[in-house]
């Protein structure tokens, strides 16, 4: 198990349990556990949807898997009458590339993903959740069955929950390990039991998600914070954060730094002192080459560019993304180019293939960047790396390709320099072959 | 829906609302590429040709999943837009092999049309493209994967069209993978529906040549054929197949079947059948010279030789003995003009009302009860719209298969409610609203009780309850299409067809198995009726221009075909005229029964009815020659010439040759020459290069008659079935452009069903047998053998 770290500049909500042994029930009890949904009940079946959607709005809670969108609003574009039945869908299919914050919920509370869920489908009007964890996770989900189980023995789940007349289930799902199924209408597929592919939107799940059925779907990390923010008032949330950007959040750090790990920090909290204050700096004194600010998807920035705050309007305006919020620091020993493959190959291994920019696209620039790194590369391979990337951003089916494209622009734009010397031989201590000997051996 | 205004290109245009964009663009005029987009099937945005820029949306868009919109503005063809298509083809092309001057879908290739668009030309890859083996997935499909673009148009069309399900994605990204899915011996419930039904839909769907035909593969490219429209050959529904024809040293080779421009009465569908299963017409066992029999053998023969000798002995016989003594047999595979033209010649020459032919289906009794309801009888088009469709017998699936596809389409598409009422649990049910299991032999007894009979309800199906709401369900339907099996006939098929007629709007057709089974029975293959069923011995049209007063006993009805073979087996059948039929073979008929009847034949093969002839005359196939046939539904189509073979002549041309060696006046028989309202043939109807025309010439010149005039021009006799047949008075105009026409059955006269024989015996066809055609078509024997073995297990690992 990974040690939990900690730091003063912390301000800890949904991470206020981690370390206090709340997978026990009895012990999620005594920290607050469920006195929010029962909160929420006791505002009556009339008003409490509408009490719930509003302290969320007044949050400012933007998702956190990282798209950013507001999750008050969310919920209430589900309609209010349905003949089909509606859904709360926990997306824990936390699979970008530096980011393990779900991980330490599932891990340390899941009590408060149960509790989110069941708020959540208080706020929609659902009878039924389903939380799905990415297949990886599977060790995870052991912990998340107790809890479930455990509710249920409360009497918290299932019929008549806290003497309210009103019925809820939840139902525990893994994945089969695919990045593509974080996408949240492949995830919907992927529980159907189909193939993991993105759906045509409009439709969006608010009106037709899993089943067919009006379906709220968010990340685990935002369901974990409703119950926060129910107790502590959708304002106090929206306070300790920026101006749109309400509250905290897990940070991910990872990489050259000297105290890696996930740190719940304000929202807005600057870059610089996440990673030389919070995460101790950079790891024996090196220097600091790039920041992959929020899951390998986001456009790179340089040593020159972490003065920023964390929110996602000031990563925006940066040319990059809040994301998932996995920081992944590089000093300077990390060579460009071979860490721009080892993220193609990424997005490469794990396009699903149903669109033609994505699927060739990330595969010709793994292809292309494996011959640079092989040492038979040309200056006009980072020319064609480059279109490549350009022409698949915002033409793809999903995310995923623009996802694919975003960081490799960057890398190629912003360090092409170190390609061109990477390619003209100029890296120290290795044995770069020829493209007449890399051709040659086919 | 109402109508919306866009605007595209700067054009306003409009569209009702919730039409997709790139149908709008289409229908206006605008072309956006799609690999993708298949109209009719779900839509997938998987190509991302057809993005197009429309104002206010921050990406580009696809045209296929956008619905128009009030007010939308759209650009489809900017610099951004010709980049981003441009771009997807250059990825595309990065991985599919540039083998296209061997690739079978050469010059009719989507990515090859785009790429010429798009000047998708240059490369800048230097890795080597991803390589995997190409498969056999069936005798009939073969699949190059290399060549795939992954539109899933196959998948698709298997899936939601064919509901077969067959084939599926493997693996994913740049691994992925079209793969066939579990064969049934190794499903889990062991169901044949999840076999392939070898229809080559996949091939038809697929815009590039990963998907290509078993028959086909690597014989031609598309422009050295002709291409043909004409009418296959096989099943009543009567598809449009396109024949791809190639020049040979013995004629014309059909080298190719498809739904090239998918104009048809079919839409979009072709079955296995309308795709492969020509090549009976080029099978080694065709006759190509006449045969006669000399010292008990049939023997090759000059063409005067074998005419003479039918004609000669045919007049003797009928002089000799009567017309009574004669048999004709008649056939579900001629056209309409040599159906018409023998049953005159059975009539008018030989003097005879003994003509029948194999009967799949009643439609005697159809056209008695739909009589005066000629609004009520269905095309097949109504299959496709019909807001309810109840199916009672038969096996669309298999025996109709354009029937079939155009049901699940229009469940799919229209929600069409569709009942189903059969005894066995065929595999439109998965489509239907209500299935129910009829009792073993029970349609007699459900027309019974669908029409009130309470007391029948116990001999039509077991759950009572089942029929009770069944019937409750169709009576509440309106605008109703009942199509009805073979399994019905006579009164009560009479009985079903007037309880049909109380449900309001409701129309009627009955399913027989060939392709002119219902234009054999329109033109009067019959003992006991003239074309147009018309009864023999009533007044009528018909019935004065045969003469019928002048020669009394053509006013009563002649023998049956099991009544010929009665009076053969007594001694007392002196001749027997077959064409294009396998009576002995398929009726089991002992040979020593036509030892003392000459027998003459027309006929492409040697079959167990051939081969006891006294004459065999070589015929052509349908696919060799012109005219028109009618489907199950009624539905009258032309068919054209495509292949020829050097020896073979058209049935009806061998009819005429043979009245006129019996000493007929031809031109009774056929009015060509110099009355009105003829068609000069200008010389072409034979090929001009086999010398046909030459010896066509030289017979036209002995005869003094007009040179290009002729009296094997089937068209010269059409003019006579307008003028004559009850409900054939078509539009020639249609007719020669290619359209098909709904005809309605037409009886001027009732007849006493319950005393009429049921002698229909429906073939019992699978999609892989086709009478005596599909003996001789190797294509479906693979099939069938293949069908018996079950595929074997196709590896497709993760390679």
């Amino acid at each position: 198990m990974p040690t939990l770290v900690s730091h003063p500049d912390e301000v800890k909500v949904v991470s206020r349990r981690f370390g206090m042994g709340a997978s026990d029930i009895d012990r999620y009890l005594e920290l607050d556990g469920y006195k929010a949904v029962q909160l929420a009940l006791s505002q009556g079946p009339d008003q409490m949807a509408d009490w719930i959607i509003n302290v969320m709005k007044a949050s400012g809670l933007r998702g956190r898997g990282g798209a950013g969108f507001p999750t008050g609003m969310k919920w209430s574009f589900v309609p209010k009458q349905s003949p089909k039945p509606k859904y709360v869908l926990v997306n824990g299919d936390e699979s970008e590339p530096g980011t393990c914050k779900d991980h330490v919920i599932f891990l340390h509370d899941p009590h408060s993903v149960v509790e989110g869920t069941m708020i959540a489908g208080l706020a929609i009007g659902a009878k039924l959740g389903f939380i799905y964890l990415r297949g990886e996770y599977r060790y995870l989900l052991k912990n998340v069955e107790k809890a479930v189980a455990d509710a249920y023995a409360r009497g918290f789940l299932g019929k008549n929950i806290f003497g309210s007349g009103v019925d809820f289930d939840i139902v525990t799902q893994t994945g089969a390990g695919a990045y593509e199924v974080g996408e949240e209408s492949a995830l919907m597929e992927s529980l159907e039991g189909k193939r993991g592919v993105p759906r045509i939107k409009p439709p969006f799940p608010a009106v037709v998600g899993l089943y067919g059925g009006p379906t709220v779907i968010n990340n685990a990390e935002t369901i974990a914070n409703a119950p926060h923010i129910l107790l502590m008032g959708g304002e106090a949330y929206a306070k300790l954060g920026t101006e749109r950007n309400g509250g905290t959040r897990l940070f991910g750090i990872s990489g050259h730094v000297e105290r890696p790990g996930v740190y719940e920090l304000p929202m807005g909290y600057k870059l610089r002192d996440a990673i030389y204050k919070v995460a101790g700096g950079i790891k024996d004194g090196k220097k600091l080459k790039a920041v992959v600010p929020g899951g390998s998807s986001c456009p790179v920035l340089t040593a020159d560019e972490i003065d920023v705050g964390l929110d996602f309007d000031q990563m925006a305006k940066a040319g990059t993304m809040l994301g998932s919020g996995g920081i992944v620091v590089l000093d300077e020993t990390v060579s460009i180019p071979e860490f721009a493959m080892r993220v193609i190959s990424f997005y490469q291994h794990e396009s699903c293939g149903w669109c033609i920019p994505c699927r060739e696209g990330t595969d010709w620039i793994k292809k292309t960047l494996t011959r640079v790194h092989a040492g038979g590369g040309t200056r006009k391979d980072i020319d064609n790396v480059q279109y490549l990337a350009e022409n698949m951003m915002g033409r793809t089916f999903c995310p995923l390709g623009d996802a694919a494209a975003m960081p490799t622009l960057g890398f190629v734009k912003k360090f092409r320099k170190e390609f061109e010397d990477y390619i003209d031989g100029h890296r120290a201590g290795t044995n770069l072959i020829t493209l007449d000997q890399l051709v040659g051996a086919h | 829906m109402p109508d919306v205004t866009l605007t595209v290109d700067g054009k306003q245009i409009t569209a009702p609302a919730g039409t997709l964009l790139i149908e709008a663009c289409k229908a206006a005029g605008i072309e956006i590429p799609a690999f993708c987009y298949y109209p009719g099937l779900s839509l997938q945005a998987a190509c991302r040709m057809c993005v197009v820029r429309i104002e206010k949306m921050p990406k580009l868009a696809t045209a296929c999943t956008t619905t128009v919109a009030e007010g939308m503005v759209v650009q489809t063809e900017t610099p951004e837009i010709v980049q981003a298509r441009k771009a997807t083809l250059q990825l595309l092309l990065g991985n599919h092999p540039l083998d296209c001057p061997v690739c079978d879908a050469g010059g009719e290739c989507e990515l090859q049309d785009m790429t010429f668009k798009y000047g998708a030309a240059s490369s800048f890859y230097a890795e080597p493209k991803n390589h995997r083996e190409e498969q056999q997935w069936s005798p009939v499909v073969y699949f190059d994967r290399p060549r795939c673009i992954l539109c899933y148009r196959c998948v698709r069309m298997c899936g939601e069209g064919m509901d077969v399900f067959a084939l599926g994605i493997q693996n994913r990204g740049s691994s992925a993978v079209i793969a066939p899915n579990v064969p049934a011996h190794l499903s889990p419930d062991q169901l044949a529906h999840v076999d392939c039904e070898q229809c080559g839909m996949c091939i038809d769907a697929c815009p590039v040549g990963a998907l290509t035909s078993g028959t086909y593969r690597y014989k031609t490219r598309p422009w050295e054929m002709n291409h043909v429209a004409t009418v296959c050959t096989h099943c009543g529904d009567g598809c449009k197949t396109t024949l791809g024809v190639r020049s040979t040293s013995s004629g014309a080779e059909i080298v190719r079947g498809d739904n090239r421009d998918k104009s048809g009465i079919n839409g979009d569908f072709l079955c296995n059948k309308g795709r492969y299963a020509f090549d009976f017409a080029n099978h080694e066992g065709r006759i190509t010279q006449p045969l006669v029999r000399k010292d008990g053998t049939l023997q090759p023969a000059s063409w005067e030789e074998a005419l003479s000798v039918a004609g000669s002995r045919l007049k003797e016989l009928r002089d000799s003995r009567g017309g009574a003594a004669l048999g004709v047999v008649g056939s579900n595979r001629i056209t309409n003009e040599e159906a018409y033209l023998l049953q005159k010649f059975a009539r008018t020459v030989l003097g005879t009302n003994n003509i029948d032919h194999h009967r799949t289906a009643d439609y005697v009794a159809f056209a008695q009860a739909l009589a005066g309801h000629a609004d009520r009888a269905a095309s097949l088009h109504d299959t496709l719209k019909a807001p309810a469709v109840l199916v009672v017998g038969g096996d669309p699936t298999t025996q109709a298969p354009a029937t079939a596809w155009n049901l699940r389409s229009n469940v799919r598409q229209n929600r069409a409610r569709l009942y189903l009422a059969n005894v066995e649990p065929i595999k439109l049910r998965r489509q239907a609203k209500g299935f129910l299991q009829l009792a073993p032999y029970g349609y007699n007894a459900l027309a019974a009780y669908l029409a009130g009979d309470e007391a029948a309800a116990a001999a039509a199906a077991a759950d009572h309850a089942a029929l009770a709401s069944f019937r409750e369900a169709v009576k509440a339907e309106q605008d109703l299409l009942i199509l009805i099996g073979a399994e019905l006939r006579g009164a009560e098929l009479k009985r079903l067809i007037e309880f049909g007629l109380s449900i309001p709007g409701a129309k009627l057709a009955l399913l027989a198995d060939y392709v002119n089974s219902r234009g054999a029975a329109d033109m009067g293959l019959l003992p006991d009726m003239l074309p147009g069923y018309t009864p023999v011995g009533s007044q009528s049209a018909l019935a004065t221009e045969y003469g019928a007063g002048t020669q009394p006993e053509l006013t009563k009805p002649g023998m049956d075909l099991l009544e010929i073979f009665d009076a053969a087996a007594r001694g007392n059948l002196a001749a027997l005229y077959v064409v294009g039929s396998n009576p002995v073979g398929r009726l089991g008929i002992d040979p020593a029964t036509l030892k003392d009847t000459f027998v003459v034949v027309q006929e492409m093969f040697l079959t167990e009815t051939a081969a006891l002839a006294d004459v065999v005359f070589p015929a052509a196939n349908l696919y060799e020659k012109g005219g028109s046939v009618t489907n199950s539904y009624g539905d009258l189509q032309l068919v054209s010439k495509a292949g020829d073979t050097a020896g073979v002549r058209s049935d009806f041309e061998l009819i005429v040759r043979v009245a006129d060696k019996m000493g007929a006046d031809v031109r009774k028989l056929v009015p060509f020459g110099t009355s009105t309202g003829l068609r000069a043939d200008m010389g072409q109807t034979r090929g001009a290069q086999s010398g046909e025309a030459d010896r066509h010439a030289i017979w036209l010149a002995a005869n003094n008659l007009e040179p290009r005039l002729s009296p094997f021009d089937p068209f010269a006799i059409l003019d006579e079935v307008q003028r004559l047949v009850p409900g054939y008075n078509v539009l020639r105009l249609q007719l020669l452009s290619g359209n098909d026409q709904h005809l309605s059955p037409a009886t001027p006269a009732t007849v006493d069903l319950s005393q009429r024989r049921d002698l229909v015996s429906p073939s019992g066809d699978s999609l892989f047998t086709s009478g005596t055609l599909g003996r001789y078509s190797s294509m479906l024997g693979d099939l069938q053998r293949n069908q018996a073995q079950q595929l074997v297990q196709i590896h497709t690992a993760a390679d």
